[in-house]
Formats: C-alpha cells, sequence, structure tokens
C-alpha cells in the first residue's frame, strides 16, 4: 500500500496517541513528542517503526503526539492511520 | 556596692560569682529602660511597615530567614518579604521555608539577582521546582522531612536569623496563632505548627497579620515571649488557597480499592486494638483510608486514642464521634479540621518538633501503631521517593513521610501500581527520601506486598486470608503491562541534597538531562 493523503488516527487524551502520516522522503521519519520521552521514547519509536514495516510502508512522514499511550495502543493508531493514509479498507484482521 | 536603694553589699561572692546592683531601671541599656512600670497600652513591638521591622531585626546580607508554608499555596507572605528584601537591597541571603510550592515562582528572579543565595525546604513544586532541576542555582537546595528541620531549628544547626511568619490572628503583644475566638477567621489555616520552632528559635521573629485581635489571643501557637515585631498588612493570602472546604472523598474506583485493601491490612495487622494509633497522608487514596478504618472500629467496638499529623476533616468526623479521642494536629488540610482545631478541647496543636523531631528523647511519631502514606516511586527495595518526578524533575515535598515511617509500628504505602504508562514500582527509585528499613507494607490495586523483614506481618496477614505478593511480582505484573521504562539521565551537577532526619545525606538530586 501507498501513501495517497495525510491521514491522522488517535486523540490528545492520556493514554492515547495522536499519529499523523504524510508522505515522506525515502524511509520512516518520526517526530515525536510524548510526556514518557524519558522512559519510553525509544520503545514508541520502535513499536512505531516495527507496525509500519510490518505494513509495508516507505516513504513515511510520522508526526506523534503521545500521552502515555501502551504499545498496543501506538500499534493500533499507527494502524489505523496508515490505512486511511492510504485509502485502504482491505484490512487484515488476521495479523 | 551600693544600689539606688541605699543597700551596701559587696560586689562579688565566692561560689555566685559578680553581683549587680538594683537600678530601678526596666530594661537596663536598652530603649525600653526609663521606669519599671510597664507603660501604658505597650504597643512597641507593633512596628509601622514591614521595611522599618527588617530594619530594627537587624538583618544583614547572607543571614537566614525564615518562613512557614500554613498558607500553602495561597500564600502571600514569602513573596512579599522577598520583594521587600529586594527593594531595600539585601543580597545572598538564605531562605529556609518549612516548604515552597506553586505560589512561590516568583523566587527564580530573586534568585537571578543574587537576593537568595541558597534555598532549605521539605520541598519545591511548580515553576521553581522546575527550574532548580535544571540548574537555576549555583548551591544546592537542602531538603529536609518536617521533623528534621524541626529538630535543626532547635539545635542551631539551621541557624534562623529572622523567621517572618504570617499569621490569621495576632494581638498586640505578638500572640499569634492559625485561628482565632474572636472574630474574623476567614484567613484561618488552623494549627501553625510549622512555624512554632522559628518563633522559638529565631534571632528575631516578625510576626506579619491581617487580623490585630484583643489581648490576650488565646489559644497562641507563638507565644508574645517569641515575638519580636508586629507589621499589619492588608492580605497574608488568598483564603481559597489557604483551606479549601472539606476534602471530598475520592470517588476513583481503583484508590477506593487500595484504601480498602489498606483498611483490611490496618485490621488485621495486629495493631487495630483498643487504644490504637494512626496517621494518614495525602492523596485519594490515603484520606480514603480513614473511612473504612471507621466502619472496622464500630464493628468490633474499638477506639483510637489518638490521630496525628496533618489533620483532615474525614480525622474530624472520627474524632467528633467518639471514636478517636485525641488530635495532634501540626497542619490542617481542610475548613472543617480549621473549624475543628478552633472548636474542640481535645484536638491539640503540636509543633513540628513536638511531632516530629528525630531526637534521642523522642517525638509525638514513635507513638504511632500505624502510618499510610502514598508514593511517587517505590522500589524493590522499598525505599519511596515523594520528591521526584518519574521524570527526575523535582516535584513534591518530603513533608513528614521519613519521620512517620520511622516512627510508626507499621508504615503502609498506598499507590497505583502505573499511573498512565509509568510504573510505581522501580529497581531503584529516582531519589531515596524514605529508606526501605522503615517501610513494611506496599498497597497497591493490584495486590499487597510486605517487607520480607517483617515476618511478623506476613504471618498474621497470611492467617487472615489476605492474599501477598512479592514486590517482584507486582513489579513484573506492572512491567507485563507498561513496559520497563529506560532510566532517567542526569548530568553531574547536584541541584539537591535530600537530607534524612538526622541531617545526613541519604541522596543527591542531580541536574536533568534534556536533549
Amino acid at each position: 500500500m501507498e501513501i495517497k493523503k495525510t491521514a491522522s488516527a488517535g486523540t490528545l487524551e492520556s493514554s492515547d496517541i495522536m499519529v499523523t502520516l504524510e508522505k515522506g522522503a525515502k524511509g520512516i521519519e518520526i517526530d515525536l513528542t510524548s510526556t514518557v520521552e524519558k522512559q519510553y521514547g525509544k520503545q514508541i519509536r520502535k513499536v512505531i517503526t516495527e507496525t509500519l514495516e510490518s505494513l509495508g510502508a516507505d516513504g513515511v512522514k510520522v508526526v506523534a503526539n503521545d500521552r502515555g499511550a501502551l504499545d498496543c495502543t501506538i500499534k493500533a493508531r499507527v494502524c489505523a492511520a496508515f490505512y486511511r493514509a492510504a485509502e485502504s479498507t482491505d484490512y487484515k484482521w488476521g495479523e | 556596692m551600693k544600689n539606688i536603694l541605699g543597700v551596701e553589699f559587696p560586689d562579688h561572692i565566692d561560689g555566685i560569682g559578680d553581683l549587680k546592683a538594683f537600678d530601678g531601671k526596666r530594661h537596663t541599656g536598652t530603649p525600653f529602660e526609663e521606669g519599671l512600670k510597664a507603660p501604658q497600652g505597650r504597643t512597641n513591638k507593633m512596628v509601622e511597615s514591614l521595611e522599618k521591622a527588617i530594619e530594627l531585626s537587624g538583618l544583614k546580607d547572607g543571614m537566614t530567614i525564615s518562613f512557614h508554608h500554613h498558607f500553602r499555596n495561597g500564600d502571600y507572605i514569602v513573596n512579599l518579604v522577598v520583594d521587600t528584601l529586594a527593594k531595600m537591597g539585601y543580597k545572598d541571603l538564605v531562605l529556609a521555608a518549612s516548604s515552597l510550592t506553586d505560589c512561590h515562582a516568583p523566587l527564580i528572579e530573586h534568585i537571578k539577582n543574587g537576593v537568595i543565595k541558597r534555598i532549605e525546604t521539605s520541598g519545591l513544586r511548580g515553576e521553581l521546582a522546575n527550574e532548580v532541576s535544571n540548574g537555576l542555582m549555583d548551591i544546592p537546595v537542602i531538603f529536609r522531612s518536617h521533623g528534621g528541620r524541626a529538630r535543626a531549628v532547635a539545635t542551631g544547626e539551621l541557624h534562623i536569623d529572622v523567621a517572618f511568619l504570617g499569621a490569621p490572628s495576632c494581638d498586640c503583644a505578638g500572640n499569634a496563632n492559625g485561628f482565632n475566638r474572636d472574630g474574623d477567621t476567614s484567613y484561618d489555616c488552623g494549627s501553625l505548627g510549622y512555624a512554632m520552632p522559628d518563633a522559638q528559635f529565631a534571632d528575631k521573629t516578625i510576626i506579619l497579620t491581617n487580623h490585630i485581635v484583643p489581648y490576650p489571643n488565646t489559644p497562641a501557637a507563638i507565644p508574645e515571649v517569641h515575638v519580636d515585631y508586629i507589621v499589619t498588612i492588608d492580605e497574608i493570602g488568598n483564603p481559597k488557597g489557604i483551606a479549601s472546604g472539606a476534602t471530598r472523598f475520592t470517588t476513583n474506583p481503583r484508590e477506593l480499592k487500595i484504601a480498602q485493601t489498606a483498611a483490611k491490612v490496618m485490621e488485621n495487622s495486629g495493631y487495630f486494638e483498643d487504644g490504637f494509633s494512626f496517621q494518614t497522608g495525602t492523596g485519594g487514596a490515603s484520606l480514603a483510608v480513614t473511612r473504612f478504618l471507621e466502619e472496622k472500629m464500630v464493628a468490633k467496638g474499638i477506639k483510637a486514642n489518638f490521630a496525628l499529623g496533618g489533620i483532615t476533616g474525614a480525622m474530624v468526623k472520627l474524632h467528633e464521634k467518639g471514636l478517636i479521642k485525641k488530635l495532634l494536629d501540626v497542619q490542617d488540610f481542610d475548613l472543617d479540621a480549621v473549624r475543628s482545631v478552633r472548636e474542640n478541647p481535645f484536638h491539640c496543636v503540636v509543633s513540628g518538633h513536638h511531632y516530629a523531631g528525630p531526637g534521642t528523647e523522642g517525638s509525638a511519631v514513635d507513638q504511632l501503631d500505624m502510618v499510610v502514606l502514598s508514593a511517587l516511586e517505590i522500589d524493590t527495595d522499598f525505599n519511596v521517593n515523594v520528591l521526584t518526578g518519574s521524570d527526575g524533575v523535582i516535584r513534591g515535598a518530603i513533608g513528614g513521610h521519613p519521620d512517620t515511617a520511622s516512627g510508626a509500628k507499621m508504615t503502609i504505602i498506598v499507590a497505583p501500581l502505573i499511573r498512565g504508562r509509568i510504573p510505581t514500582i522501580l529497581d531503584r527509585v529516582n531519589t531515596i527520601v524514605t529508606p526501605g528499613s522503615t517501610v513494611d507494607v506496599l498497597v497497591t490495586e493490584y495486590g499487597v506486598a510486605v517487607n520480607p523483614a517483617r515476618t511478623d506481618l506476613i504471618e498474621r496477614l497470611t492467617a487472615a486470608g489476605i492474599e501477598l505478593k512479592t514486590i517482584k511480582e507486582l513489579q513484573a505484573m506492572a512491567e507485563a503491562i507498561v513496559g520497563k521504562p529506560d532510566p532517567i539521565e542526569y548530568e553531574d551537577k547536584i541541584v539537591g541534597l535530600v537530607y534524612y532526619r538526622d541531617s545526613k545525606v541519604i541522596d543527591v538530586i542531580r541536574k536533568v538531562k534534556n536533549n
């Protein structure tokens, strides 16, 4: 799948993360703001990157505003944002 | 030698020493030496302005000034006094407050412009705390517990040159109190426990009040014999910040579960007998414990001899129902507690020294059976941090945490297992405030862990059917949900020294590293 437009998922509520994806240069570029940057910054970047890679994304700019979301939440928000950005509803529920 | 009444006597008597001759003066060598009778309507402590009182006090650059924190986030005194000292050109002062909070952010400017050189306090919050954590001060802030500070003031280790103490009532002779029975009560804060050692041991004590009441202002936390000057000002603080209405019971189900479990631990600890004593700290779960304790006291038909510490409306309710015989009150947390200390004869004010002093002579905390305290972090050795946040930035106060933990027969820490994504249990807390050897039980919403050193408690609680986990098991449960946090990175610069009760360094706070 390919990014066709800028799209986002999530909220700025505590324990959530707001993820916005747009077309970018090659690879995955992450601009992260997090209330738990010092403790979990590396882990959050890792989860975002792994989630996008598993979806086959490339050339993506990610703007993420995290309010202490758990890994499962981050994964779900990145996934939703990516499907919206790719204008796809071909969800792979089993994966 | 002959005195002015013509009596002759020797200048010196062996075994006694040199003798002085009666001279008919009231205070020889002072402005008050005329005559023996007190001047009519004696008001010489009343000074027309703060500037004048400061001049009379003899304050000099580099000296130590002190304040109390009974007006909490409504306090106007610290900022007013330091602004005035800045205008008068003072430099390099040591500010020793019983605590500082959000409303004291204007001190940042006075640190930068050299008026304040060093700070001693129980805690820091808000912008001032942020700045200090980021290296604002050349000399580290000294953090002391309430008991440790009181003892240091009493022994002279923390010598106070001039104490500036706000009081919601004071008479013309200096009898000052946190409440009064003579008039306006809207600025009342209740107990003035943390101001009492300052008034007693400072070289000079200046009372700042908005409310002069007729002599004698009784009861008085600060008696006139400890007061040198009185200044009247329009406002000592914002009543809304000084004391708010009754502390509402939490409706947060997680806090209620923690409180309920803590009460069950207390009930089965072996200390829940007629005549027991307890203290609770602040925080939703800690405050709610009192409510659950009430049910258990009624069911068992027992009463507490006393409750100690920061007094809350919840404790007052039990006192007025006859379930707690006496309240020993160093500080009041809400208007119900303030009303009670004004009205109830067995609701007694105690000084910070009497409350929690760590000396060999002992203090009220040493009589405690049980204390329930909060924690920002606790580690697998049961060390507790209530001073710095999970990001390493100062955001709290030591308070009486290490004092009560050390004194009580059983110290219970109540805390949620996770806050947002942040786990409460760490391998090592960011700042040790209370050593694990004084902490006995951790109660979370996911379970209870007992310090392995307390085999007696483990036996009793297990026998009562309370399922116990190890603190490492609780830590693993949290990490399964949120993952393991990376440790906070610090720079080398020390921004804070944490003194244990006896003024020995228990930990240091370093400047946080910002990327």
